[in-house]
């Protein structure tokens, strides 16, 4: 029972971090986007605009759901933008926010489920936001966003198979999957990103994460060029706003997978900050810098989207296909011989 | 009835529904979605028996890209003429006949009494090393043929994927 | 025409030092001096010769320069301007004018600022003046009436008064 409670308490506490982060992200592209083309951005709501997150939710909500005539499958038109958005916020709950909290007398973890597989889980789960894509563009029962969604299933499947391999000489260093043992072993050695071996795995799968969270270079689904807004077109109001939030719920779980696995997690490499929390406030402090990680890396998709044009696909499928999964395969056996000879373990 | 009996019977009964709406729908989308949901369901059940590693690879896989290849496929397909088919005699007898072979197999199976795997070990660490130290360590021959008869299948796949080129 | 494509060296191929060099050039944008216009308190330059609503003017003795025509409303693209013709006041100083519009109707809805009706105009009466934004809460309010036109108008500074001394 008192297992159950701790874990909704972390749920809804999660949730609630998660959403207001995926909110001012939102914030921060229009700000960022602004500053780079000499603009101001929003700064009208509030100071500095910094209510504007709860002004668009407003918008959003008010809006007329609209419901084009053609759609004949609503449950599946339904569907869409809603298996858009769960997988996303599902996927946070395998990832360690913090190391643990020293609350009303107990350690409590900062991770909802710590599960032995939990990168397998995260992959799985996030494999799922393909569905919210492929199903909005069949159900909208309309040419773009079916182009859209044919794209994008093409597009995600592939460049699944680049994330979850480019990710396994990781694995093979510290031999487990469990993504809290992967923060435990960087406090006690150093970060990921600090050995020279494991670079190109983290330069493809951070690739790899900007293709499968379909955003620029590789947002070809939502191409407004040629595909007016693709898979999204028909959509309006609330059930918009699904995907809208769920692409930023994905980009946010991408960010703390890569924090969690090259930039170590919550931790810092000096004391207090490289060893579980004995205090409150540093427990606090851990989950401070887990976001503040996070922060960069969004920082980072945003800084590229805005810098860098769209690919064509046939280059999209091209990198994916003919230059990442060779490449990766060829990093996995060169990682293991560097581990077999000086032994990373 | 504890907590995982219940959370047991639901994901079980879940999965039935499911599965009989993968029969039942008659857009092969939605047939696909219902097949997606078994999946989950069963994933679930894994998750259930602690292996993890199991049930992560069976949405990762099944789920996460067996699956959205069929919708592809389904998608360029013409939906419209497997939407209007006729239920055929022949199908509907051979289709009793390997359900009733099945369910008689199922039935003949669970008359046996229930015995715990050999040398399982509560401890499975996620289901990972169960997986794999057989895989890699007693079966190694067979795994790495099924690889190569993979590798064979795809060779012929892009064999006869491209004559029509010439 | 065949166009030669330039033969690129490998790390023009390798695509990064090209995204560094973009990804440098936005960052460099972001501590730079904003070109932002904050609009409602700060009003953009207005140059010379500009553009706005059609409005109306009056001569330098207070005197409605229009004369009820009718160009305007036949010349106008969009069809926006409408004129009722009515007569001068008997024993008004003007009076040898003979005619003024009892009414001058713009539909600011329609109108799309080309600016025909003051090139068309015999009397110069009407001018494209300075107010841009013109907007209202209702398609009525859009409807500009000759006392509104007259007051934004204002009285044109200028030798042209051809019926005064007739």
């Amino acid at each position: 029972m008192e297992f159950v409670v701790i874990t909704m308490a972390k749920i809804a506490v999660m949730l609630g971090v998660l959403l207001t982060v995926v909110a001012y992200t939102v914030w921060l592209e229009r700000k960022v986007c602004a500053w780079m083309q000499d603009r101001v951005g929003p700064n009208r709501v509030g100071p500095f605009g910094l209510l504007q997150p709860l002004a668009d939710g407003l918008k959003m909500m008010l809006k007329e759901d609209v419901l084009p005539r053609h759609i004949t499958d609503k449950a599946l038109y339904t569907l869409g933008p809603l298996m858009a958005m769960v997988p996303a916020l599902v996927t946070a709950g395998a990832i360690p926010w913090g190391s643990q909290l020293p609350l009303f007398g107990r350690q409590i973890q900062c991770v909802v489920a710590n599960l032995n597989a939990a990168v397998l889980v995260v992959f799985a789960t996030s494999s799922f936001a393909v569905y919210g894509i492929v199903l909005a563009g069949w159900a909208s029962n309309s040419k773009y966003p079916f182009l859209g969604g044919v794209r994008s299933s093409a597009q995600m499947i592939s460049y699944e198979v680049c994330l979850a391999l480019s990710v396994v000489p990781v694995f093979m260093q510290i031999g487990s999957l469990s993504l809290c043992h992967m923060v435990e072993y960087q406090t006690h050695h150093t970060w990921m990103i600090f050995m020279p071996w494991q670079w190109p795995s983290f330069l493809i799968f951070i690739i790899s994460a900007f293709a499968e969270t379909n955003r620029t270079p590789f947002d070809l689904p939502e191409a407004e060029q040629e595909l007016v807004a693709g898979y999204n077109t028909e959509y309006s109001s609330m059930k918009f706003s699904m995907f809208f939030l769920g692409e930023y719920a994905a980009m946010f779980v991408m960010s703390a997978m890569m924090v969690t696995l090259f930039f170590g997690g919550w931790s810092l490499p000096f004391a207090p900050f490289n060893r579980p929390a004995t205090t409150l406030w540093i427990g606090l402090a851990h989950v401070a810098i887990f976001l503040a990680k996070i922060l960069v890396f969004l920082f980072l998709y945003i800084w590229i989207r805005w810098t860098i044009p769209r690919v064509r696909y046939d280059q999209l499928m091209a990198l994916g296909w003919k230059i990442f999964i060779p490449l990766t395969i060829v990093n996995i056996v060169f990682v293991g011989i560097v581990l077999a000879l000086w032994g990373g373990r | 009835m504890t907590f995982l009996d219940t959370l047991f019977w639901f994901l079980s009964i879940a999965m039935l529904l499911s599965g009989v709406g993968v029969i039942a729908s008659r857009s092969p989308v939605t047939s696909a979605m219902f097949l997606v949901m078994l999946f989950v369901f069963m994933a679930g059940l894994f998750a259930l028996l602690e292996a993890f590693f199991l049930a992560a690879i069976q949405v990762l896989v099944y789920a996460g890209a067996v699956m959205v290849l069929f919708l592809f496929v389904i998608m360029l397909l013409d939906v419209r003429a497997s939407q209007q088919r006729r239920v055929k005699l022949l199908a509907v007898f051979g289709g009793v006949a390997v359900a009733g072979a099945l369910a008689w197999e199922l039935i003949l199976i669970l008359q046996q009494p229930v015995r715990p795997l050999a040398g399982s070990d509560t401890n499975l660490h996620g289901g990972l090393e169960a997986v794999v130290k057989p895989l890699f360590a007693n079966y190694m021959l067979p795994f790495e043929v099924t690889a190569l008869l993979l590798l064979v299948a795809m060779v012929g796949v892009v064999l006869l994927s491209k004559r029509d080129m010439e | 025409m065949l166009v030669q494509r330039p033969k690129l060296t490998f790390w023009e191929r390798l695509y990064l030092p090209q995204v560094l060099q973009g990804l440098w050039q936005t960052l460099s944008h972001i501590p730079r001096k904003k070109f932002t216009r904050q609009y409602p308190e700060e009003k953009p330059p207005l140059y010379g010769k500009y553009r706005g609503a059609p409005e109306l003017v009056r001569d330098p003795d207070g005197r409605v320069k229009c004369v009820a025509c009718q160009l305007c409303e036949f010349v106008c693209p969009p069809k926006a301007i409408r004129v009722v013709p009515g007569f001068r006041k008997e024993g008004a100083s003007d009076a040898s004018v003979e005619k003024e519009p009892s009414d001058f109707i713009i539909n600011m809805n329609r109108c799309i600022f080309c600016g025909f009706c003051e090139e068309v105009c015999p009397e110069e009466a009407i001018f494209l003046l300075r107010d841009f934004s013109v907007s209202g809460y209702s398609r009525e309010e859009m409807q500009f009436h000759k006392d509104k036109l007259l007051e934004l108008g204002g009285v044109r500074e200028d030798k042209i008064q051809k019926w005064k001394n007739k």
